[in-house]
């Protein structure tokens, strides 16, 4: 199955998970009890990611991506709205459907090394999850760390089975990481920057086994990166984020072939581009730094920084979504009714 | 726990760590031998009872002291009688017996004490005996006459009839050799006790034990109450290693798992516990503890509680939670609660084994300080009142003024065991603290 072929059904695919109005803002507290105000670390996102999907979250550093990751994955309780995963509401689950729904979602971290405990060797960080989700049979433990271990291509299995973190490179340790995420037969895998505390040459190898791993178990893979270049390659839909909110929603090609947020332009020009002619030129890029999550600016958030923006209008009024052509979404004024684009 | 097991493969490099090893595997074989070869029961008896203690001399040195010296010092000897030595002659109503005990002294020194044990066997009627004290140069001393009953002890030394007839103790007079001018000497040779008894009933008999009572006794000498310091020595080992051991496992497990729960949940929890240990800091445990034992009890098994009770909320709980901080946000923390490991299992198994080998050689070297906050508790007459231990042995010696007597082995046995104890956990946990604390080796 490709890339082309799976866009083409994907009017078909049924919806995994969907999050509708979701916050997760942070308490700030002075002196253990005064509320001095809130990190809108995700402040008002809806998406939804159907079955078989690869998605990309990009943004720069503080946009409230991994704030997301971590709500999708229940480790932040979110503020307000829902997030709805095979139909079931998290804010409503009890223990049990709590333990149920962390099996059904694996979770891939950005530095391999500090996401394996160091005093476990590979076969006790694999059996863990085994362990603490009701795999009580430890043949049947020893069989699927195997079957985890083959399946990430550590080979031959028995070496590596004793070795411990420090034993293996960062490589090596990424497809343990990935080995745990996938033990539990999850059918979303949400991964953080999984390549980004990579060697270069090892980051395609491990793209390349996260997309085979995807298209084999037929996973929703959730991918959040702060790099378009590798996304390119990779998944089908982009959302872009700024400031805690989803600015922008589009197939792979739509988004990089006809931007429309002035944020996701700005995105894209700073991708390096190995052009000799770019040593005369200079590229035009927004000057400032992303507003604090504190107190985001009023209106649109991007106004500060934006080359284009509506004086008296992308100030005052936060801009709705507008949906055009093929699901490409996308939050700016320019847009609003169609016009612009 | 390839970290801890790698570890303790490298403690072969470490000289001192040999050492350190080798002098706990001694501890911890006397230990073994001392609770084996003296039961606990006889152990207590022993320190407690009275039956031995009255073949045993006051404050005798041990018998090492022997080979400093010019002149020898006697241990103590016992001669029986011998039933086929016996003569007896019949008389109408009652027998006449002569016994004869002799015993071979070869010392100048005189020796501590001169007693006869006797035992004698009627129904009613008390035998009659008297004895006379033969010098190898042929003198014959008369010790005078008596009746006894069953088991009696005639206490030669302490017959002041017969010291004021002799113008000297009479275990020295008995002893003394004539020819020596000014400071008196013994004259070796062979003595003998000659006891003539009259027994006044066809079924009587008796016998006797000339015991004469030594300058040194044993590897440790005796104190005076007549004990046997060895034992206690022997004893005090198992004790203070218990005691030691027990109490550092108490306070370090507790410790570690209450400030890695605080740590783990956070919020009022790890205010609580923050706040009790600053309460328990200030605290002043010894006269606490001492407290405890003029007010309720010095039991050993009670102060270890307290010890324990109040090791609990101790600094180690700041410094466990300093370490424990930085680990709470891990990544891979985070990835096990994603994977759903509950709390305790988090706490148990993820948070705990991380700091586990760093913790390690402060463990090894906080035994050997329970250990002397034991001996320091008997030293001030917090003892247990059972037990013999290193720190009691102290006790006593102190309360007799032992070094202005010059009953210094009594003091130097305990305190040479409990440096070694000190010597040999700090050897290892110095070590130890080498190989887990890399940063350190550079110094």
């Amino acid at each position: 199955m490709n890339v082309q072929a799976s866009v083409t059904q994907a009017g078909a695919r049924e919806v995994v998970l969907s999050a509708e109005d979701l916050h997760t803002w942070f308490e700030l507290k002075r002196w253990g009890m005064l509320r001095i105000g809130h990190v809108r670390a995700v402040d008002g996102v809806d998406f939804a990611l159907e079955r078989g999907e690869t998605v990309a979250f990009v943004g720069e550093s503080g946009c409230g991506k991994s704030s997301l990751a971590r709500t999708l994955l229940g480790l932040h309780k979110p503020t307000r709205g829902r997030v709805i995963f095979e139909g079931q509401d998290l804010g409503a689950l009890d223990a049990a459907g709590w333990r149920a729904h962390r099996a059904r979602v694996g979770y891939v971290q950005q530095d391999p090394y500090g996401a394996l405990a160091p005093f476990m060797d590979v076969r006790r960080i694999l059996a863990e999850p085994l362990i603490v989700n009701g795999v009580n049979d430890a043949a049947e433990r020893d069989r699927r760390i195997r079957a985890a271990l083959e399946e990430v291509r550590l080979l031959p299995v028995e070496e590596f089975l004793g070795k411990f973190p420090h034993m293996l490179s960062g490589g090596q340790q990424q497809r343990v990481v990935i080995a745990r995420a996938l033990i539990l037969a999850p059918t979303l895998v949400i991964a953080d920057e999984p390549v980004s505390m990579l060697d270069a040459s090892v980051r395609v190898e491990i793209l390349r086994l996260l997309r085979d791993l995807q298209r084999a178990r037929n996973l929703t893979l959730a991918f959040i990166t702060h790099d378009l270049s590798t996304v390119r390659y990779f998944a089908e839909r982009i959302f872009v984020m700024y400031a805690g909110r989803i600015i922008e929603q589009a197939s792979v090609d739509a988004l990089l072939d006809t931007p429309l947020h002035p944020y996701t332009r700005a995105l894209l020009a700073a991708i390096p581009d190995p052009d000799p002619d770019n040593a005369t030129h200079y590229k035009e890029i927004p000057g400032g730094e992303p507003p604090s999550l504190l107190s985001p600016p009023p209106g649109c958030r991007f106004h500060p920084r934006c080359p284009v923006a509506i004086a008296g209008r992308c100030e005052r009024e936060d801009p709705p979504e507008t949906t055009l052509a093929d699901g490409h979404r996308v939050a700016c004024w320019l847009h609003v009714g169609g016009e612009g684009a | 726990m390839s970290a801890l097991a790698d570890g303790l493969v490298q403690l072969r490099r470490y000289p001192s760590a040999v050492a350190g090893i080798a002098i706990i595997a001694a501890l911890l074989a006397v230990a073994a031998w001392a609770v084996i070869a003296i039961p606990y029961g006889s152990a207590l008896e022993l320190w407690r009872g009275g039956a031995q203690w009255q073949q045993h001399p006051v404050n005798a040195r041990p018998a090492w002291v022997n080979w400093f010296r010019a002149s020898s010092l006697p241990a103590t000897q016992r001669v029986a009688s011998d039933p086929a030595t016996v003569e007896v002659e019949e008389y109408p109503g009652a027998r006449r017996l002569v016994i004869p005990i002799e015993l071979d002294y070869d010392h100048r020194e005189f020796p501590s004490e001169l007693n006869v044990f006797v035992d004698a066997a009627y129904l009613e009627l008390e035998p009659f005996l008297r004895m006379t004290w033969h010098t190898p140069d042929g003198r014959a001393i008369p010790l005078g006459g008596r009746r006894v009953s069953r088991d009696e002890r005639i206490s030669i030394s302490q017959d002041l009839a017969l010291e004021r007839r002799l113008g000297a103790l009479p275990h020295v007079a008995l002893f003394a050799d004539p020819a020596v001018e000014g400071r008196p000497r013994a004259l070796p040779g062979r003595y003998r006790l000659e006891i003539e008894a009259v027994v006044f009933e066809p079924e009587s008999t008796l016998g006797a034990t000339l015991v004469s009572y030594g300058r040194v006794h044993g590897l440790a000498g005796t104190d005076h109450q007549r004990r046997d310091l060895l034992v206690a020595l022997l004893w005090g080992t198992p004790v203070a290693l218990a005691f030691g051991l027990i109490a550092a496992v108490g306070t370090t497990l507790t410790t570690l798992f209450i400030a890695a729960a605080g740590v783990w949940f956070g919020g009022w929890l790890d205010a609580f516990i923050q706040r009790i240990t600053e309460v328990n800091m200030i605290l002043p445990v010894l006269p606490i503890l001492v407290m405890v034992g003029t007010l309720y009890s010095t039991s050993i098994w009670l102060m270890l509680g307290v010890v324990v009770a109040f090791g609990i909320f101790s600094a180690s709980i700041k410094m466990y939670r300093a370490m424990l901080l930085p680990i709470r946000e891990a990544p891979y923390i985070e990835a096990a609660r994603a994977y759903g490991v509950g709390n305790t299992r988090m706490i148990l198994r993820y948070m705990i084994p991380r700091i586990l080998p760093v913790l390690i050689p402060g463990f090894v070297t906080l035994i050997p300080s329970f250990v002397f906050l034991e001996a320091s508790l008997a030293v001030l007459g917090l003892g247990d009142p059972e037990l013999p231990t290193w720190g009691k042995v102290m006790n006593d010696a102190q309360s007799e003024s032992a070094l202005y007597h010059g009953y210094y082995y009594w003091v130097v046995g305990p305190a040479v065991l409990l440096m070694l104890t000190g010597l040999g956990f700090a050897m290892l946990g110095f070590a130890l603290d080498r190989i887990f604390n890399p940063r350190l080796r550079m110094i």
